[in-house]
């Protein structure tokens, strides 16, 4: 019977189904950070239990951590008390941490397949929703709540039922300016926010083939704004060559041998799906979003929707309420309209892909006075690879902020944030009320559309300046 | 954990659409290390002004909240983030049920471990609770977990949809991870067959 790469990576990890209980899934990979896992760490302390497979398990700081200068004390002392707690869980319990200071941190999800950590084949955790990340390396790859995050430490697997399965099948040639991040958009603007609710996304089609690893990450990172729990795409030659000579890959007799077993993972001819949806990638223009969440997103020079225009009574309240707090009058078009920010960073699109996409748009330009430009490396080594290729002086003569690794504005958690009111047009994949400063207001778009507006300090058409 | 038991409850309407986990606690309270005193802090940027005082109109902030278990939202609750905070900061401020149309699967699967208990009812059910909380701020509603119905105030027994394991466990107020020590020889067996493509101590 033929089966999708999704049953195959899960029929490849159940450990043991009983009847009437869900699968025990084995888990390859197990990332951890400092937000969801203090809690996790003090629940093994009162079991008297101990960490599995340290050796399966790995951590870094990132989400509540500084991107000012790191050789001086953390300012704020829950922050640096957080920090530390992560540093001291994993000394006691034998993990292995890229903390503060390493010359490896950085995002989680930007870490993993640097290192050669994520492959093909593997199941992956991490208590982080965009752990989907990793499904660009055809992994299953999805987030969990900190009780799980105590389960994978203490046993290395999880209780799960199966999801089902649903094809984004991507097809045609993306048109200059357009991006895997408005595909990604586009997608769950045209599906909703719970439109893959239960499902584990697979990427197909030429679009998808065509893009290289980082781009597969931005559009896999993001099936969790779609609802799905998991985003993948199948392994193939761009991603072998990704992972050829990354520190953790494996290396001669071994490589080949596990070459040979991920030309096995694709999804076999005739398997179906229980799900699908395609989109025409030539038609795709610039996305962006202008609501308070992904799903209400658009091309950019659409205009913003009327909630006059819509029936059912609890979306027109939605819309409604979304345009207010944004301060936005449906109708009318957002191309144009007044920011005060730009972010270029998070898990999503904080490669070195992103960095040089912003910086070929950047260069030899100037951002708008009145604004503030944050560029966010995703790790260190981005950093480290950014400074080689000469990033950092293209964004600081334009006028941007170059600052260190980590989450950063996406989440707001360490200082660097919108103040209320303000607009910001952000490469990070939430637009939630408050989610980047309280009474802050986003608007989310692909690296080329955030650096194009930070010229002109309106949300701009990248297009207008290619 | 303490065994799910039935319960009566009066309910908390909350008519929003895909209500995310920045709103249900914002991330910038995710720096604690423990679960506790976060009932304060649930959705705390609807719920306070800029100067930290109780807005009166949010439904958190009024009279009738208190006591009430079961809080009344719009379609797909939950969305967003993985954070397990959202139902620590529900069950601390006192709900035992969240009644919706659809929840986001990553808040399912964190409630059902913390004995919340995350209610899925057809939309004609969901509009008929909402309908009734509006004409009668005192009406309620009983749950009864074992036989999976939610009795509407009109008297309506309204059945809804869960993991037969996650009930099990709810019922009996024990937790997943006692079970999956109990596998063992499995787990040590898969480990045997399949050798760790890493090592990330390396």
């Amino acid at each position: 019977m033929p089966h999708t790469i999704i049953e195959k990576l899960w029929n490849s990890h159940v450990v043991e189904e009983q009847p009437g209980a869900p699968v025990l899934l084995f888990i390859d990979l197990h990332l951890v950070h400092e937000v969801t896992s203090p809690q996790a760490f003090q629940g093994l302390r009162e079991r008297g239990l101990r960490v599995r497979r340290p050796d399966l398990t790995i951590a870094t700081a990132d989400h509540s951590i500084p991107t000012t200068d790191r050789s001086l004390p953390i300012v704020d002392q829950i922050a640096a008390r957080q920090l530390d707690q992560l540093e001291t869980n994993c000394a006691d319990f034998g993990i292995r941490c890229l903390g503060v200071h390493s010359s490896r941190q950085g995002i989680v999800h930007v870490i993993g397949p640097e290192l050669g950590l994520t492959q093909p084949g593997m199941t992956v955790v991490c208590g982080d929703s965009h752990t989907a990340t990793h499904g660009a390396f055809g992994a299953l790859a999805f987030g969990i709540g900190t009780s799980e995050v105590e389960n994978v430490l203490a046993s290395q697997c999880l209780l799960q039922r199966k999801s089902k399965t649903f094809e984004v099948r991507v097809e045609g040639t993306l048109c200059r300016g357009v991006s895997a991040k408005d595909i990604i958009l586009a997608l769950i603007a045209k599906i909703g926010v719970g439109g893959g609710t239960g499902c584990v996304f697979e990427y197909t089609g030429s679009a998808i083939r065509a893009l290289d690893m980082e781009e597969r990450m931005t559009v896999c990172n993001m099936s969790i704004e779609g609802g799905a729990r998991g985003g993948l795409i199948a392994p193939d030659d761009t991603t072998f060559g990704y992972l050829c000579g990354r520190p953790h890959a494996p290396k001669g007799a071994a490589w080949d041998a596990a070459l040979a077993r991920w030309r096995q993972l694709p999804t076999d001819g005739g398997a179906a799906y229980d799900r699908e949806v395609t989109i025409d990638a030539g038609a795709l223009e610039p996305m962006i979003t202008y609501g308070t969440n992904p799903g209400m997103g658009m091309p950019i020079n659409a205009p913003l929707p009327d909630p006059a225009e819509v029936s059912d009574p609890m979306a027109r309240d939605s819309i409604t309420k979304a345009l207010a707090y944004m301060g936005l009058e449906g109708g009318k078009p957002l191309a144009g309209h007044s920011i005060d920010v730009v972010f270029i960073g998070s898990c999503t699109n904080s490669r070195i892909s992103d960095l040089r996409a912003a910086a070929s748009v950047l260069k030899g330009r100037k951002v708008n006075p009145k604004l503030r430009v944050l560029v966010v490396p995703g790790s260190q080594e981005v950093k480290r690879q950014a400074i080689a290729e000469g990033l950092p002086d293209i964004f600081l003569a334009a006028g941007c902020e170059w600052r260190d690794a980590g989450c950063s504005m996406c989440i707001a958690m360490n200082g660097d944030q919108l103040a209320p009111g303000e607009y910001s047009v952000s490469t990070s994949n939430r637009n939630f009320e408050g989610r980047q400063g309280k009474g802050g207001r986003t608007f989310l778009a692909s690296p080329l559309t955030a650096a194009a507006s930070a010229i002109t300090g309106v949300v701009t058409d990248v297009r207008t300046l290619l | 954990m303490k065994p799910f038991t039935n319960f009566r409850s009066r309910l908390v309407p909350l008519a929003i659409n895909n209500i995310d986990t920045d709103q249900i606690i914002p991330a910038r309270f995710l720096k604690t290390t423990t679960k506790q005193g976060l009932d304060r802090l649930l959705f705390n940027d609807w719920r306070y002004d800029a100067e930290g005082r109780p807005r009166p109109d949010f439904i958190l902030n009024q009279p009738r909240v208190a006591g009430a278990q079961v809080l009344l939202a719009g379609d797909n609750f939950g969305c967003g983030s993985s954070r397990e905070h959202a139902p620590w900061a529900l069950t601390q401020f006192g709900f035992r049920a969240v009644i919706s149309t659809s929840f986001a699967d990553i808040f399912t699967g964190n409630s059902l471990k913390n004995s919340l208990l995350p209610i899925a009812v057809p939309p004609d059910a969901h509009a008929e609770l909402f309908a009734a909380v509006a004409a009668n701020p005192d009406a309620a509603v009983e749950i009864d977990l074992a036989a999976q119905t939610l009795t509407t105030p009109a008297g309506r027994r309204v059945s809804f949809p869960i993991d037969a394991f996650a009930k099990h466990c709810l019922l009996e107020g024990v937790d997943e991870l006692g079970y999956i020590l109990q596998q063992e020889a499995a787990i040590r067996a898969y480990e045997a067959s399949h050798p760790a493509p890493i090592d990330t101590t390396a």
